[in-house]
């Protein structure tokens, strides 16, 4: 079911809460306002509010001298620009210099849509895992980027969080509790574990569904935060299954599953199969028909289990 | 500016050039010239126009240097030993295993340094930034930042520059190391920045243009450009790479040299400066 209001609505609201009880929070755009759906922050904190213009690395660097001198910058843009074209910036002026900026990356992967390839980033994930001291997280529906933009905001250190902006769909209920860091149980099952995130999170409890067809339990967690990965979690719920699936809106290299694959592969070695993007680039389209294209439906998900599950057999 | 000021910030660039000359003649390699050609301007601000407290390096209301071109580090670390910052011993662990001094300057390792840089374009960002959280906390602080010349081939540099005219920020002071050299040649043979003045002009900047080794000029350029209203400031520092030393003084491949310790003992010899009494 998909939620009632648009995330970037959500993010908004949250921000201008959290930004009301700290002063130190500061919004810096980069003439994206309209798409990140933050002219309500603008309109209360208009002292507060940066719109550099186009030029994304000014913006990452200016955010980390507000950094510098005791703000907490959130920058936002799309993806790609929050990213990879300004791998640099965030490395050097933010992350190795010891600096809070809080990165907003929108409209993830084949979120990008009607973009198209140009504006398709496959590889944030990669790219952001790979700085040391930088959390990457994913806040997958309403209550969770409520549960989770205040503790981004607290966590002492810079966040990139990646995070579809429209209508997402309802994971959570309004009791959810979360945890900073530990993926969620959605789906308890004992035959394969699906480990997902993002917007591929709802096929993954679609997927848990059809497999039932095939007299196959899955368990199904949203990790929603792929670096630092919860080694814990995902290693007692491997060795409860002994199958294991990724699945995700991102490359499958340097991933949730090449990072889930790493974490096994040195301490419990069993069948893994990640759905993902095969090291292809993006092209323009709609949400379902990109689903199709870059094989992430739920039926590619439960494809994937039956798979690891055959090769546990084997 | 009187004699006796004169004197001594004159005294003190010889010994900041004394200090940076040791401690990369003694690890053998480093950035000679782009340490040598700030040396004046970075004792003009600290021992003269920065508000900064050495006993309290972090300091809330201190004024801020980003040294956007990293790599003068070597010259950085000279003039904040002398200000009591670290003991100036610590000069010599240079680019030695651990040390807290690297080629390029780290925030988080040495006391006294403002933003992390080294990547070319990066820092005139921070201090654009720095600069807009001063002004949002009604702080009368100013923010410093040196650029190089090669370092103004980078794109960033000039989206920093667009920023801070278009939030008029009359806190912000930057100065170009116009030593016409970058790392492989002369900077009109390369990518010629030319006409330089005129393009921070035409960026809505104050523009002053000096020699960047006369102290008296310095000083009055700073004052100057404090006292602006409503826009930032850009003070383009005329200067000679790896000034001070005949080894190294307008030579082309002077950023990154080699020094032997023969070398090293004929530019002591030359500057003429002895430790005792320092």
């Amino acid at each position: 079911m998909k939620e009632q209001r648009e995330l970037r609505d959500i993010f908004c609201e949250v921000l201008m809460e959290v930004a009301e009880q700290d002063e130190r929070v500061v919004l810096l755009e980069a003439d994206l306002m309209l798409a990140a759906g933050t002219y309500p922050f603008n309109s209360k904190f208009p002292d507060r509010t940066f719109n550099v213009g186009v030029s994304e690395a000014n913006m990452m660097g200016v955010a980390a001298g507000l950094s510098a001198m005791g703000k907490i910058p959130v920058a936002t843009t799309f993806t790609p620009f929050a990213s990879r074209r300004v791998y640099d910036q965030v490395f050097l002026s933010i992350a190795y210099a010891g600096l809070n900026v809080k990165i907003r990356g929108l409209d993830p992967g084949i979120a990008a849509q009607l973009n198209g390839g140009t504006h398709m980033c496959f590889e944030d994930i990669g790219l952001m895992r790979n700085i040391p001291t930088m959390t990457v997280v994913e806040p997958v529906d309403e209550i969770q980027m409520r549960r989770m933009l205040p503790e981004i905001i607290k966590h002492p250190g810079p966040v990139y969080f990646r995070t579809y902006r429209m209508n997402a769909d309802k994971i959570y209920n309004d009791d959810y509790k979360f945890v900073w860091g530990k993926p969620d149980l959605l789906v308890d099952g004992k035959d394969v574990v699906i480990f997902a995130t993002g917007i591929l999170v709802q096929n993954a409890l679609d997927a848990a569904e059809l497999l039932k067809a095939d007299g196959i339990s899955a368990k199904v967690y949203n990790v929603h935060t792929i670096k630092p990965l919860d080694a814990d979690t995902i290693l007692s719920a491997v060795k409860e299954t002994g199958a294991v699936v990724t699945a995700e809106n991102h490359s499958v290299i340097n991933g949730l599953g090449s990072a889930v694959a790493e974490l096994l592969v040195e301490n419990y070695p069993v069948p893994l199969e990640r759905v993902g993007v095969k090291d292809i680039f993006g092209e323009v389209g709609k949400l379902d028909y990109l689903f199709k294209r870059f094989s992430l439906e739920a039926t590619d998900i439960a494809a994937a289990a039956r798979k690891a599950v055959s090769r546990k057999k084997a | 500016m009187d004699q006796e000021k004169l004197l001594f910030l004159k005294d003190k660039a010889r010994e900041a050039r004394y200090l940076a000359i040791n401690a990369l003649g003694n690890f053998g390699v480093g950035h000679v010239g782009g340490s040598m050609s700030v040396i004046e301007v970075m004792v003009a601000l600290y021992y003269s126009e920065m508000q900064v407290d050495p006993e309290n390096p972090k300091w809330d209301d201190r004024d801020r240097l980003v040294v956007s071109k990293g790599h003068s580090g070597p010259a950085l670390y000279s003039v904040l030993a002398m200000k009591g910052y670290f003991d100036r011993k610590e000069l010599l662990t240079l680019n030695q295993p651990g040390t807290n001094l690297p080629s390029h300057c780290d925030m988080k390792r040495t006391i006294g340094i403002d933003m992390s840089t080294g990547s070319l374009g990066q820092g005139i960002s921070a201090a654009v930034g720095m600069a807009i959280a001063a002004k949002l906390d009604k702080k009368a602080i100013k923010v410093y930042t040196i650029i190089g010349d090669g370092e103004s081939q980078e794109g960033q540099v000039w989206e920093a520059a667009l920023l801070a005219n278009s939030r008029k920020l009359d806190n912000l002071i930057a100065f170009t190391d116009y030593n016409k050299l970058q790392l492989d040649s002369y900077t009109d043979d390369i990518n010629t920045l030319e006409p330089l003045t005129d393009k921070w002009a035409a960026f809505g900047w104050f523009v002053q243009s000096i020699d960047g080794h006369d102290f008296p000029a310095l000083i009055e350029a700073i004052q100057k450009a404090k006292a602006v209203v409503g826009r930032p400031s850009m003070i383009i520092l005329n200067t000679v790479k790896g000034k001070g030393f005949s080894f190294c003084e307008g030579v082309v491949r002077s950023h990154n040299m080699v020094i032997t310790q023969e070398t090293l003992k004929k530019a002591l010899e030359e500057l003429n400066y002895s430790e005792q009494g320092v």
